[in-house]
């Protein structure tokens, strides 16, 4: 920082350094909040019980997702704890005036596939969610990190948040992806590598010409996984194809004020010359598709590999936790990942529940179908992913594969609803976490890309996509 | 918030790294409406079979750990979810300290908005408190952790420490800004109308 350059990152905390507080802590302005059922109710109960007022309720967006059926939205969900979530948010959005998507709205979806959708997410903005997949939103060169429900209760208060400032960590994305990969391979890759503690401390700078190559949904797939390498937030620097998806969403600016906030988001870049405390380059111009084998996202291996042998762990300790883990997943070393066999294949999420995500699946379904005794769902993140999904005839792809086409939601990703692995089950999924009972108790998680998923499930195991859309 | 000075207490071991949040507390239990009641569901699908049996392999199905107030584990404490359904939970149980070589930053965060203390000492050390005879005393204002012929001394960022001893209201202390934060707004209207 001493030539006076400065990361995006810098760049971004800067501008929203409202006060530095005497003892060393600094007051950042939060522009943007998003909301949902969970880790809402005790924070509105807070401002309650304190009396204090919401400060800026338009700056909020709300919406359930988490507790939802994604099978029927005309009867009440069945269970009462996950009703009562969700009619507490509609509650509370009303005392408060804040701004609610209802369910049966085709806007309704997963909170970090809305906040981008609808233009709610900007470039530049300071961007919160009870929720640590808020990640997700820095795909648009927006600060965003998730929080606590005490710091939800402190932005709805103050609208700001006491911060401390994080390290800057660039990780840079060189060469050009093979066709069949995409965003979640490059986040599965790095988090193999650097682990998930790697970004602790850190925010994440994505670079280097694959990313550039990204679409936002690419992009949005591997910052969402930020926080699966200890950082709070991921960034990547608005461009073209940033203005481009987000001209005409109906919450951004548009006329004049389209004009001056582009201008204002092409200096949201990293200057040449700033410093960063961590760099690591990775070369993905021969990468193969990603697939996790342990109850951790760093336990990754390449499709064309095996499940490790603990024996040649580094350390005890880390034999020790392998051995757990295999044990957990019922794997034994030196077996080749394409011979794991799935008996359930889930493809949505904040991570890959995207349109893009569904035409990569889809490309793989077409025309094939799901192997016997396998149960596929589809979840799309929104409704309107669902619509867009519908209007290509995705749906009628997946239907005559014999996927499941569901409602939007989280669903299986972590199985809040009533969409959960049974004990002992597998799943290829392309959510973001595969600890112990995520996705069910004793459920066991792979996690890979879409087009990973799919073609799980057409063949009944893990398989290299490539081989699948090289076939047709 | 309740002030944390000092808590002499049973440190149970839980000596594995990355200990993730759906492992503190499962998805079944957060749709609460409360912050309270988590106590008994803190790691519930380790602590108990599907049956809903305590396992009594599990540490703190111990008799000498039941009661414990200090929980001592691997790297990577908490890393995973933002719900600070974990902290409640922990605090549910009894549990205002815990001490690991290292904590995922948004469960560390969550910690100190709770009244517990996410305490980082070298896992050697660590090792050694969960040998040690008898309760472990830890003292913030003097930032040491000590047991049975052993002490050590752990960092705390003053501001953190303060927050704890002091059990500062965190967003009265914002609301004291409050001429900052207008000030802020008025200029952000001016510089990006959009946002």
């Amino acid at each position: 920082m001493t030539n006076g350059a400065r990361t995006l990152y810098d760049k971004l905390w800067e501008a929203h350094l409202v006060a530095t507080r005497d003892d060393g802590t600094s007051l950042l302005y939060i522009d943007r909040h998003l909301v949902h059922e969970v880790t809402s109710p005790q924070a509105f109960e807070g401002l309650r019980m304190a009396g204090r007022p919401l400060r800026r309720p338009e700056a909020i967006l709300s919406v359930v997702d988490h507790n939802i059926s994604t099978q029927n939205r005309t009867t009440e969900i069945a269970e009462e704890t996950s009703r009562l979530q969700v009619a507490a948010l509609v509650e509370n959005v009303q005392a408060f005036g804040v701004p609610y998507i209802p369910l049966l709205d085709d806007r309704q979806g997963i909170v970090h596939v809305i906040g981008p959708e609808q233009g709610f997410t900007l470039p530049g903005a300071t961007v919160v969610c009870g929720d640590s997949h808020t990640s997700t939103h820095g795909a648009f060169g927006a600060l965003a990190f998730g929080i606590g429900t005490s710091e939800v209760e402190h932005v709805m208060a103050t609208q700001t948040l006491p911060q401390r400032r994080s390290k800057n960590m660039r990780v840079r994305f060189e060469g050009t992806l093979p066709p069949g990969l995409g965003g979640k391979d490059l986040a599965l890759r790095l988090i193999g590598q650097i682990g998930t503690a790697g970004g602790t401390g850190h925010v994440i700078e994505f670079a280097g010409s694959a990313v550039r190559d990204l679409s936002m949904e690419g992009r949005m797939t591997l910052c969402n996984m930020a926080i699966e390498a200890g950082a709070r937030s991921g960034l990547v620097a608005p461009d073209e194809i940033t203005f481009a998806y987000l001209a005409g969403r109906p919450m951004a600016p548009a006329g004049p004020l389209w004009d001056q906030a582009v201008a204002s988001w092409k200096t949201l870049a990293t200057d040449a010359g700033a410093a960063f405390d961590r760099e690591v380059v990775i070369e993905v111009s021969d990468l193969a598709p990603q697939v996790t084998w342990g109850t951790s996202p760093e336990a990754v291996v390449a499709i064309t590999g095996c499940v490790p042998d603990p024996a040649l762990a580094a350390s005890a300790a880390e034999r020790e936790a392998m051995t757990l883990a295999l044990a957990y997943m019922d794997l034994r070393p030196g077996t080749p990942m394409e011979e794991v066999t799935v008996d359930v294949v889930f493809i949505g999420s904040c991570t890959n529940g995207r349109i893009e995500d569904l035409r990569e699946a889809a490309a793989v379904a077409r025309g094939r179908k799901v192997a016997a005794g396998v149960r596929a769902l589809v979840v799309p993140g929104s409704g309107l992913v669902k619509l867009q999904a519908e209007a290509e005839g995705l749906d009628r792809i997946f239907l005559e594969a014999g996927f499941e086409w569901r409602l939007p939601g989280c669903s299986m990703c972590l199985g809040m609803n009533d969409d959960r692995l049974e004990p002992g089950e597998r799943s290829a999924s392309t959510s973001n976490r595969n600890f112990e009972g995520r996705q069910g108790r004793g459920g066991r998680t792979h996690l890979v890309s879409p087009g990973m998923a799919a073609a799980a499930a057409v063949t009944g195991r893990f398989t290299d996509v490539r081989r699948l859309l090289e076939a047709q | 918030m309740k002030p944390f000075t000092t808590l002499t207490g049973t440190a149970a071991p839980l000596l594995r790294a990355n200990v993730d949040t759906d492992l503190i507390i499962p998805k079944q239990f957060l749709k609460t409406l409360v912050r309270t009641g988590l106590g008994r569901h803190l790691f519930s699908e380790i602590r108990y079979d599907a049956e809903g049996r305590e396992l009594p392999e599990f540490i703190l199905n111990q008799p000498a750990f039941r009661g414990a107030e200090v929980l001592l584990s691997g790297p990577n404490f908490g890393c995973g979810s933002s719900r600070e359904h974990a902290p409640w939970a922990l605090l549910d149980f009894g549990i205002r300290c815990v001490i690991a070589p290292s904590f995922a930053e948004i469960f560390f965060n969550n910690c100190f908005a709770n009244g517990i203390l996410p305490l980082a000492l070298p896992m050697a050390a660590i090792q050694q408190l969960a040998e040690a005879k008898g309760p472990v005393t830890v003292d913030l204002p003097e930032q040491t952790v000590s047991a049975a012929g052993l002490c050590f001394r752990f960092e705390l960022e003053p501001a953190r420490k303060n927050t704890l001893v002091q059990g500062l209201d965190e967003i009265a202390r914002s609301l004291a800004c409050l001429p900052a934060i207008e000030a802020y707004e008025a200029n952000r209207t001016q510089a990006t109308p959009w946002l």
